[in-house]
């Protein structure tokens, strides 16, 4: 059988996500035999998003405007998209910031009025990214196939959702329970 | 005692006058979801989940407030039903701020039982992310607004088995909330006697027990069922 393309990305979250995927453990060897990873922080080097993928597990909700573009990307590229973990489901802690409101009064919270030494706002144009006015869950800017929630989602559950999709399958079937 | 006879779920039920469609429903052994409905104290009918189907109602009608007829015909699981308790837990969670990840409750959580319960994956609503506040002025205790669902059971636990009404619902709508006293700092209202009740009875990690981190908090809720029984039939011991 064909290798699938395989792909993972870290929008905004803590790669506890990540972290979890890399305790699948001796998993990961069967992983590798029935996939090509095509981009991901943990399994590639690769700089930008690959055409084709078949199967990509995205990690963090939508804070910045690469996190956007990158998403925009992944979506346009791939045939199932899976929302990995409580922040690209829910925002999660990233998302606590939208109780601030935009993403004006949550730099001068963190740069201005938190700072001890030199307070000064970041500014590096095409450097430092700019902050989306609010961290939004995964599936509040393109469709998602598959949900696996966790705060990370335990190996198993990992393990459970992608075994499916390497036979070709039906994603859905294959959703564990999130228990 | 007159009995009256029904049919839930196409199931033959006979339970006495005044008796709930909750209740009857139990007695056959018929599972209707709740979230507000606590064992002992008045039910609210806050949450919604326990709505039903009543033959001949254009309304759904929640079970724990509806009494019984005779010759009733009650649905408890239509699909109209299932879509409607998962939606309704959905606004739940998009109602607050509940970041069950850094919650004491996180894992024992009634709220997150009922997202298992109703097979709710995500949100299909967008989340409000209000601007809430917490209040730990209390020497024992604190209130995490961010994590109230309105159930009201700490109101009720605190006026009918404590009998010190320290909490009351305030505000209408969007701006609704859990009171302390006359809009005082927990910590600061008399009446409490830091009995811990409401802490038993939240069904979040609303309102939760100093010193708690994630996932840490436990309940007694035996004891608000023990109380009550006591009060009632005279059993004293536990």
């Amino acid at each position: 059988m064909d290798k699938i393309r395989f792909a993972t990305v870290w929008l905004a979250g803590c790669s506890g996500c990540h972290m979890s995927f890399l305790d699948l453990d001796e998993w990961l060897i069967v992983l590798a035999q029935q996939a090509d990873v095509v981009y991901s922080p943990v399994g590639s080097d690769i700089k930008d998003y690959p055409e084709n993928v078949d199967v990509c597990l995205v990690e963090g909700g939508v804070a910045n405007e690469d996190n956007l573009e990158l998403l925009l990307n992944v979506r346009k590229r791939t045939k199932t998209l899976i929302s990995f973990g409580d922040c690209a489901v829910t925002a999660n802690v990233p998302g606590m910031r939208n109780m601030l409101g935009g993403a004006e009064p949550v730099l001068k919270r963190g740069y201005l009025e938190l700072a001890e030494h030199s307070p000064q706002l970041p500014h590096a144009p095409g450097i430092v990214p700019e902050l989306l006015a609010q961290v939004l869950p995964v599936h509040q800017i393109v469709p998602v196939d598959i949900y696996m929630p966790g705060c990370p989602p335990p190996a198993d559950r990992i393990r459970a959702t992608l075994e499916p999709l390497l036979r070709g399958g039906n994603a859905r079937h294959g959703r564990p329970r999130h228990d | 005692m007159t009995v009256k006879t029904l049919k839930i779920d196409g199931k033959d039920v006979a339970i006495e006058r005044g008796a709930t469609i909750l209740q009857a429903a139990k007695e056959a052994s018929i599972p209707i979801p709740t979230l507000c409905f606590l064992e002992g104290v008045t039910p609210a009918a806050a949450c919604r989940m326990c709505l039903v189907e009543v033959e001949g109602s254009s309304k759904l009608l929640p079970a724990c407030v509806t009494e019984v007829a005779e010759g009733m015909v009650v649905q408890t699981n239509t699909p109209k039903l299932q879509e409607f308790r998962r939606m309704n837990v959905e606004l739940l969670f998009a109602e607050g701020n509940h970041v069950c990840s850094i919650c004491v409750a996180n894992g024992n959580c009634e709220l997150q039982d009922m997202a298992i319960t109703v097979g709710m994956d995500h949100s299909r609503f967008p989340y409000r992310f209000p601007d809430r506040h917490v209040d730990v002025s209390h020497e024992q205790f604190g209130i995490d607004h961010n994590r109230c669902i309105l159930c009201t059971r700490c109101v009720r636990v605190c006026d009918e088995i404590e009998g010190a009404h320290v909490w009351d619902v305030a505000q209408r709508g969007e701006h609704c909330f859990i009171v302390s006293g006359l809009h005082q700092p927990w910590g600061e209202v008399d009446a409490c006697t830091a009995c811990g009740k409401c802490v038993d009875a939240c069904p979040t990690g609303a309102i939760f027990r100093k010193g708690n981190t994630t996932g840490e908090k436990e309940r007694d809720r035996a004891k608000l069922a023990f109380l009550v029984t006591a009060r009632e039939k005279h059993q004293w011991t536990r």
